[in-house]
């Protein structure tokens, strides 16, 4: 009986070996991050110091760690659709967040981006949003990425829409869409026929000032 | 929406830019926010402490206290800070689950404390994160059984029977709480014996006895003096019998008591002799009713109406069930296991008995409990090797549900202990209560005696009238207001009830002491109670706080009348005697009222009768106590 007992107190050790790699693990993703001085912030964006002081309390209340990983970031965003499926847009949207493509948004990215999305002139605003459809980030828009961003954006309405969606929908919206963008008709929109395009649309401008108060 | 996804909503609106090229229609203005955006720190002073916190942090959850405008009512102007006079170690926890977005429960403090405190300040327990939630749902509904027992225990148990109960309800009372009348003990003791006099002839009666003249073979004692048993048995049985019969009269609702337990339990322990009676002496039927004799063991049951241990073991063994079913699963499961190994291991060798499954069930149930007979043992190595397996195992599978029902039963006991201690301390408990409230009673007394002197000498009541603090001195001119305006005044209870049974008796005297004597024989017997009759519908206007003190002299009036034990039928009796005299003062409806007025008034010191017109000084005009048989205060000090 003793033996038994023995040879299996010999067991739990080596174990003890396999569970020392899992700490190790563990210990990489606790990284914290920090941003940079207030100062360097406010140089850099369109916020004022008060502002970029509540910007980030909110921030490293809901992530402590300094980061937001894409999951969480598709789980923030999709509570505010809770009809549809967010999932598809929020990772388009992760990516235009993430401009150095770390894999995660720390609080300077998430600032830069707001400052331009709030604060920004409309030729900023109007470039953010060609790099949001600019999935392969070639400098081209073409008719496929155009109907993955229309297709996932029509996945946030959900099914009881009225009136109902139908099939075709997102491919008759990128249609127009490209009637509209495309001045030269060569199948691929570019960043000046974008920019151009949208400053000839009055609805477009008068939108876009909409959003100056949110913060 | 959580606090976290608050702080995000800016972020993704502003994210709806990304639509604005897409956009068919223009989009809506946006909402137009008046609300300062700056933000600013609070100042949060509870009880002392202050504490500070961002305001954004106040407004993530605008349906509490703090989140809305209600906090501008504690808005200390001079100190602009927010001030509450609660408790400040369960604020830090409120106010943390403003910080957090999640709330926890401090398992050091009282459940009531804090769920008063969440009250307060408008937060639903529900969001306790769920890291604390189990302990605060188990030590809430742990809170609200013992809060329950109490209340049961005290209206079942002592409340007293109203007065207009029919002899059916007296009846059923009688019988389920002996204790209530000397009667209905009698009775219980007497059942009590005659069902272990019937037990105990059950198990003698088999006994062998030395036989008679003539015969060589023992014979059991049963038949030897089978007159004798019959006698006794037939005793037993007429008294179980008379006591089952007399139950069902008294039921509420027949049906269902014909359906509990303790009474299939009675009827099963009866019937055997009745159709004992019934069937004639023929071998082949006597056989049967042989049978039947064996149901009249169960009599032993009826012991569990006389013993709490008993019901509480039925109890536990009923609240136990799923580890019971899971207990004699896993045995079935192992039995036919290990029976059939056996069966097989032994199939060769010659002259086994293990002949079959079913007969190696027995072999198995034996080797598992660790009896170990030795009728059946097995004789090959591989019947020897599963043999001890066999009983290793058993081991195991008993010993698995055992600690849970043994904690079950331990746990059920002791809540059993502690009811019974609590009530018993609850007694002591009141009585002390008396004891400390009958000193401040004597307040609104010296009172009314320092009035009655200002006429004469003003200088000593000044010192008196100092004394007092200016809640007394209001709370006095209340109660004086009352008595001008009801021309009645109020005095203290052995006053009243002394006169009470002078005037109406007329010549009971074991009870009157030195004041009823002076004021009874001067007094007109028929005066005081029509009087009283028709002031009631006057008292009865003024509940509150007369009510409230005539509860606490009831109380002591009817703590004076039981230490003299007088029996409920003179009661009746008195009620009987004059006409209109609906004699109330000493009916034991009283109820377990805590007066939380620190004054209570009603008394008069014998010395003192202040002069007043009422041709009867100082009787507590007392009115239907059905009025206020309802108004149980909580004790808030002591």
């Amino acid at each position: 009986m003793g033996l038994v007992m023995g040879t299996f107190s010999l067991q739990s050790k080596q174990v003890s070996y396999h569970k020392d790699k899992a700490d190790d693990d563990l210990e990489m993703t606790m990284v914290c991050h920090r941003p940079e001085g207030l100062d360097q912030l406010e140089a850099q964006t369109n916020f004022s110091k008060r502002e970029l002081q509540v910007l980030y309390r909110g921030f490293k209340n809901e992530c402590p760690s300094g980061v937001v990983n894409e999951d969480t970031f598709k789980q923030i965003y999709s509570q505010f659709f809770p009809h549809g499926d967010a999932s598809t847009y929020a990772h388009y949207l992760f990516n235009a967040f993430d401009t150095g493509h770390t894999g995660s948004i720390k609080f300077e990215d998430f600032v830069t981006a707001l400052s331009i999305l709030l604060r920004g002139s409309v030729t900023e605003k109007l470039q953010w949003t060609f790099n949001l459809y600019d999935i392969n980030r070639d400098g081209y828009i073409n008719k496929e990425e155009m109907t993955d961003i229309v297709r996932a954006i029509y996945d946030m309405m959900g099914k009881y829409t009225y009136p109902a969606l139908k099939n075709d929908a997102p491919k008759q919206h990128v249609d127009a869409f490209f009637q509209k963008m495309d001045k030269n008709r060569d199948g691929v929109v570019t960043l000046d026929e974008f920019i151009l395009s949208c400053q000839e649309d009055e609805n477009i401008m008068r939108s876009l000032q909409l959003f100056e108060n949110v913060i | 929406m959580a606090a976290g996804v608050a702080t995000w909503l800016p972020f993704a609106r502003a994210a709806a830019v990304g639509w604005l090229p897409l956009a068919k229609k223009t989009m809506p203005k946006p909402p137009v926010d008046n609300s300062s955006r700056s933000d600013e720190i609070l100042y949060l002073n509870v009880s002392g402490v202050r504490f500070q916190t961002w305001k954004n942090t106040l407004d993530r959850y605008p349906d509490t206290l703090l989140g809305s405008s209600e906090k501008e009512f504690f808005f200390n102007e001079d100190t602009e800070e927010y001030f509450f006079d609660r408790d400040h170690e369960m604020f830090r926890h409120i106010l943390n689950f403003y910080r957090t977005g999640k709330l926890h429960y401090p398992r050091h403090e009282c459940i009531q404390a804090f769920d008063e405190e969440l009250a307060f300040y408008g937060i639903v327990p529900e969001i306790i994160g769920d890291c604390c939630m189990e302990e605060y749902r188990d030590r809430k509904k742990e809170n609200q059984e013992r809060l329950a027992e109490d209340t049961e225990a005290n209206e079942s148990m002592d409340a007293p029977l109203p007065p207009d109960s029919t002899p059916r309800e007296r009846l059923w009372r009688a019988f389920e709480n002996p204790h209530t009348s000397t009667m209905a003990l009698v009775f219980y003791y007497v059942t009590g014996f005659f069902i272990a006099v019937s037990v105990i002839a059950n198990v003698v009666e088999t006994v062998p006895c030395r036989p008679p003249e003539g015969r060589v073979k023992d014979l059991p004692c049963g038949e030897k003096y089978q007159l004798a048993f019959f006698c006794m048995d037939t005793a037993c049985v007429l008294i179980f019998t008379f006591e089952y019969l007399m139950r069902l009269f008294a039921a509420p609702s027949r049906c269902k008591f014909m359906r509990s337990v303790m009474s299939v339990i009675d009827v099963v322990a009866i019937m055997p002799y009745y159709i004992g009676l019934v069937m004639p002496e023929n071998e082949d039927v006597s056989g049967a009713f042989v049978t039947l004799r064996v149901f009249r063991v169960f009599r032993i049951f009826k012991f569990s109406r006389h013993s709490q241990g008993l019901r509480i073991l039925g109890y536990t063994l009923k609240s136990c069930a799923s580890e019971l079913g899971f207990l004699l699963f896993s045995l079935t499961m192992a039995i036919i296991i290990f029976a059939t190994v056996m069966f097989y291991a032994e199939k060769g060798t010659k002259g086994s008995t293990f002949t079959s499954i079913p007969a190696s069930f027995w072999y198995t149930i034996v080797t598992m409990t660790t009896l170990g007979y030795g009728d059946m043992v097995p004789n090959t190595i591989a019947g020897k090797i599963f043999g001890s397996i066999c009983s290793l195992s058993g081991v195991l599978v008993i010993a698995l549900p055992v600690p849970v029902i043994v904690s079950n039963f331990s746990r059920i006991y002791h809540q059993n202990q502690r009811a019974d201690k609590r009530r018993a301390q609850q007694k002591v408990r009141l009585a002390r209560i008396r004891m400390a409230k009958k000193g401040t009673t004597n307040a609104f007394l010296q009172y009314k005696e320092d009035r009655g002197l200002r006429g004469r000498d003003s200088d000593s009541t000044a010192l008196c009238v100092k004394n007092r603090s200016a809640f007394e001195h209001q709370h006095h001119h209340l109660l004086h207001c009352l008595e001008k305006t009801t021309n009645h005044e109020f005095t203290d209870e052995m006053t009243y009830s002394e006169l009470c049974m002078t005037e109406s008796v007329g010549f009971r005297t074991s009870r009157s002491t030195s004041l009823s004597s002076q004021q009874g024989a001067q007094n007109n017997p028929t005066g005081c109670c029509p009087r009283r009759a028709r002031r009631r519908a006057a008292m009865r206007l003024a509940n509150s706080t007369a009510s409230v003190s005539r509860g606490s002299v009831q109380e002591l009036d009817t703590l004076h009348i039981k230490t003299t034990s007088i029996p409920p039928q003179t009661r009746s009796s008195l009620n009987a005697q004059a006409d209109n005299l609906k004699l109330n003062c000493g009916e034991q409806d009283f109820t377990a009222a805590i007066i939380s007025i620190p004054t209570p008034p009603a008394n008069t010191p014998d010395e003192s009768l202040p002069p007043s017109p009422a041709p009867i000084p100082g009787i507590l005009r007392n009115t239907r106590a059905t009025a206020f048989t309802h108004e149980t205060v909580k004790i808030s000090s002591l």
